[in-house]
């Protein structure tokens, strides 16, 4: 079995954070992606390399893009799928996370996928001893959100690459700015970490309120001022600001904010041509976004959901599924 | 032989020259070498330091309220295996010990437990909650004699109020122990901000937060002319504040905890909760500062912090944890560690750091006091040669969130005495 190393040697055999994937490793998750996003083109669109094993969503918030994408993803590879979310569940009783976790232990969970709002959930679960399945962070808290980095910079070597000629590369040399509420975006550490490790020079742009103190620290330069970062970029990524931020006064108004940090279609022309405009979701239209923007041709809001599915199978696979090829027709399935 | 005469024999007195300390009943009668035993109990004491009884300022025994994680029992056995013969104990228990009902409580508890003497430490106001003084004066003339009172575990963060308590326990030579956390800077702080906290994505709790408040208290004692007492300096900008208004001559002291002497923000990247603590493990850089300040003086002495937690509330995700880490029982290996196996003080300082300063801080009679005949029998030693890995499992607490556990750590307490009495023989309770 596969099982991927990473940087950090207490969690191998899960995906916790963007650091803990080489640059082989990151490379291996998309072309593996590839693959999987050519079963989405059949007529039949399964694969039988999971069946068998019971892959868990455990949904400690509500996150229904990010829980559908991955039940997509596992049912793709024939897995078995629970989803266990805290609405309605014993978690909304005041069940701890360990308990819930040896409840689904007992139950044979082989994969936890998890979304918790407590940044390092996901790394206790691999590390406590509480479970022996395969962890995957589906957004803890304001830390890491890998899989969305992996789809981002999977969408991004399709577009500025290509789906076939991209094989076996990285993002080397490709310019992304990342503009938005830095602070509180667990996707932004994702990226930043992620896009750097694949080669990419990473820019960050938020008003000084939105951007961690320690930021200094990260692979990427760091703006205030997002016009003057346009004109240098190849990828604009526009991260969700909320709306209640403001009371907090990290910025004075909405109006305020869209003005120095929205991405309107005047701003959006002053990016180079072939430029790309992302975003993760779901989107405040009129805030960090104007719709004429998030509908364009530069958008690839819709195909980064899309892909999204492809990423979390070659995860599944990758930590889950054998080191044959994924995608093969022929060969027996892989004893357990 | 008999309890009533005990001959320690050939103890480095405060680091010393060996010398043979005989204690009658409840005090020190002769120091000399060569003492004749004549029927008192003798202890072998060569190559082991003795050290006046420890004293800590800021204990949480947990009693009343929370007996699942401490006793007034159980937490001065661990303050006896860990060399203390004194502890304050902080008010933040339930209900507060916030009326001289509430102190005598924890105070008879203390003298029925009979391993350490208990000092109770009153809430400045009542119920923590900054808004109106507590009794201090009931407090301070009540059978528990307090003398040091702190909202620990939350600061008084009203300027008007803590200047009214600065000026207020003057009437009685009180002291108020300021927990110095700006609020408002610290809503959801969960560890140190700064490249770590960055990373992990867990809200940062700000060294200004702290430095802040004391600023202001400093600059309030001086102007009311009290004097007041600074909990656990976690930061190096708190040991600048600290230097500067003691070169002003006003009258502030400060204590810093043994974890903040040697772990770091770093080992948060574990997200144990083990390492969650109020205030927040900081950089490499405040650790060696606070080493310094705690060398020179401008940090008077080591206080534990001891802060138990059941299991449950540390074995979870670090936002559901509860802040604090047990400090009784390994205080004096850290100083070790830290202090005098660095060469930044010798044993004489670690009595002054740890009992002497600490005692005269919260004006506690028999405690502190210099290792001589007449003298209180409040002593200990220690094994300097002894190295060995900390496990909880071998703890007295009744809890086990101790930061070093798996850490190898120097020194060991052998004996404790309490007025003459042991509490520890041999590294085990007696």
């Amino acid at each position: 079995m596969l099982r991927l190393p990473g940087a950090n040697p207490r969690t191998p055999g899960h995906l916790i954070s963007a650091a803990d994937l080489t640059r082989d490793d990151a490379v291996l998750i998309l072309d593996t992606a590839e693959e999987m996003a050519r079963v989405a083109d059949r007529p039949i669109k399964k694969l039988p390399t999971l069946r068998g094993r019971t892959v868990v969503n455990l949904f400690f918030e509500d996150s229904t893009r990010t829980r559908t994408s991955f039940e997509v993803a596992a049912k793709r590879l024939s897995a078995d799928v629970i989803n266990f979310s805290a609405k309605g569940s014993s978690v909304s009783k005041g069940e701890s996370l360990k308990d819930t976790a040896l409840t689904l232990e007992a139950m044979g969970a082989d994969a936890v996928v998890i979304r918790h709002s407590a940044s390092g959930a996901p790394y206790r679960l691999a590390t406590s001893g509480w479970i022996d399945g395969a962890v995957v962070n589906a957004g803890d808290g304001t830390h890491e959100h890998p899989t969305q980095a992996l789809l981002d910079a999977f969408t991004l070597r399709r577009r500025l690459v290509g789906a076939d000629a991209g094989l076996g590369k990285d993002l080397d040399g490709v310019r992304v700015t990342i503009v938005g509420d830095v602070l509180h975006s667990r996707v932004a550490r994702s990226n930043v970490l992620l896009l750097h490790t694949l080669g990419a020079h990473v820019t960050v742009v938020a008003p000084p309120t939105l951007v961690p103190v320690g930021v200094g620290a990260w692979p990427c330069t760091v703006s205030y001022d997002l016009d003057e970062a346009l004109p240098e970029t190849d990828a604009v990524m526009m991260l969700r600001v909320q709306r209640e931020r403001m009371n907090a006064a990290f910025f004075p108004t909405e109006r305020e904010y869209s003005r120095r940090y929205g991405l309107d279609t005047d701003r959006m022309n002053r990016m180079p041509d072939g430029a790309l405009v992302m975003h993760p979701g779901p989107m405040n239209r009129g805030m960090e976004i104007t719709a004429e923007v998030a509908d364009s041709p530069r958008a690839t809001i819709v195909e980064q959901v899309a892909n999204g599915v492809s990423i979390r199978m070659a995860v599944l696979y990758l930590l889950l599924g054998g080191n044959e090829p994924a995608v093969s027709h022929h060969r027996p399935e892989e004893s357990k | 032989m008999s309890d009533d005469k005990i001959l320690i024999r050939g103890a480095r007195v405060l680091g010393g020259d060996p010398r043979d300390v005989l204690v009658e009943g409840e005090t020190i009668s002769r120091l000399g070498t060569g003492l004749d035993a004549d029927g008192a109990r003798v202890v072998d004491a060569e190559g082991l330091i003795l050290l006046p009884g420890l004293v800590d300022l800021h204990t949480h025994l947990r009693e009343p309220g929370r007996e699942d994680s401490e006793t007034v029992l159980t937490g001065t056995r661990a303050a006896a295996k860990g060399g203390f013969t004194a502890v304050h104990a902080m008010a933040n228990t339930f209900p507060v010990a916030d009326t001289a009902g509430v102190v005598e409580q924890v105070w008879r508890l203390g003298q029925a437990s009979g391993y350490c003497d208990v000092r109770p430490v009153g809430a400045v106001t009542v119920g923590l909650e900054g808004k109106q003084l507590a009794e201090l004066g009931a407090m301070h003339d009540s059978a528990a004699q307090v003398r040091v009172f702190s909202d620990d575990g939350k600061c008084v963060d009203d300027a008007v109020i803590m200047r009214r308590a600065l000026e207020y326990v003057k009437a009685f030579d009180g002291v108020v122990a300021q927990h110095a956390q700006e609020p408002r800077l610290t809503e959801g702080a969960q560890m140190n901000e700064g490249a770590v906290s960055a990373q992990l994505g867990l809200g940062g709790w700000p060294a200004v937060a702290e430095e802040s408040i004391i600023a202001r208290d400093v600059l309030l004692a001086a102007h009311v002319g009290s004097r007041v007492h600074i909990c656990h300096l976690s930061t190096a900008g708190s040991v600048e504040l600290v230097r500067w208004a003691k070169s002003k001559g006003w009258n502030v002291t400060a204590e810093v905890t043994p974890h903040h002497l040697l772990l770091t923000d770093e080992l948060v990247r574990s997200y144990d909760p083990v390492y969650k603590v109020n205030p927040p493990l900081r950089t490499d850089a405040d650790v060696m500062a606070l080493r310094e300040a705690l060398a020179d003086g401008t940090i008077d002495c080591v206080a534990t912090d001891h802060a138990p937690h059941p299991h449950e509330d540390k074995d979870c995700e670090w936002a559901a944890a509860a802040m604090g880490m047990l400090g009784l029982e390994t205080a004096l290996s850290v100083v070790q560690e830290t202090m005098v196996d660095t060469g930044l003080i010798d044993w004489a300082g670690v009595a002054d750091r740890m009992s002497m300063r600490p005692a005269r801080i919260g004006r506690l009679d028999g405690h502190g006091r210099p290792i001589a005949a007449g003298e209180p029998a409040n002593l200990v030693l220690v094994d300097p040669a002894y190295r060995g890995t900390v496990d909880p499992a071998g703890f007295v607490s009744r809890s086990r969130n101790s930061p070093y556990a798996g850490r190898e750590l120097p020194g060991r307490v052998t004996h404790t005495f309490l007025r003459g009495k042991a509490t520890v023989t041999d590294g085990k309770l007696a």
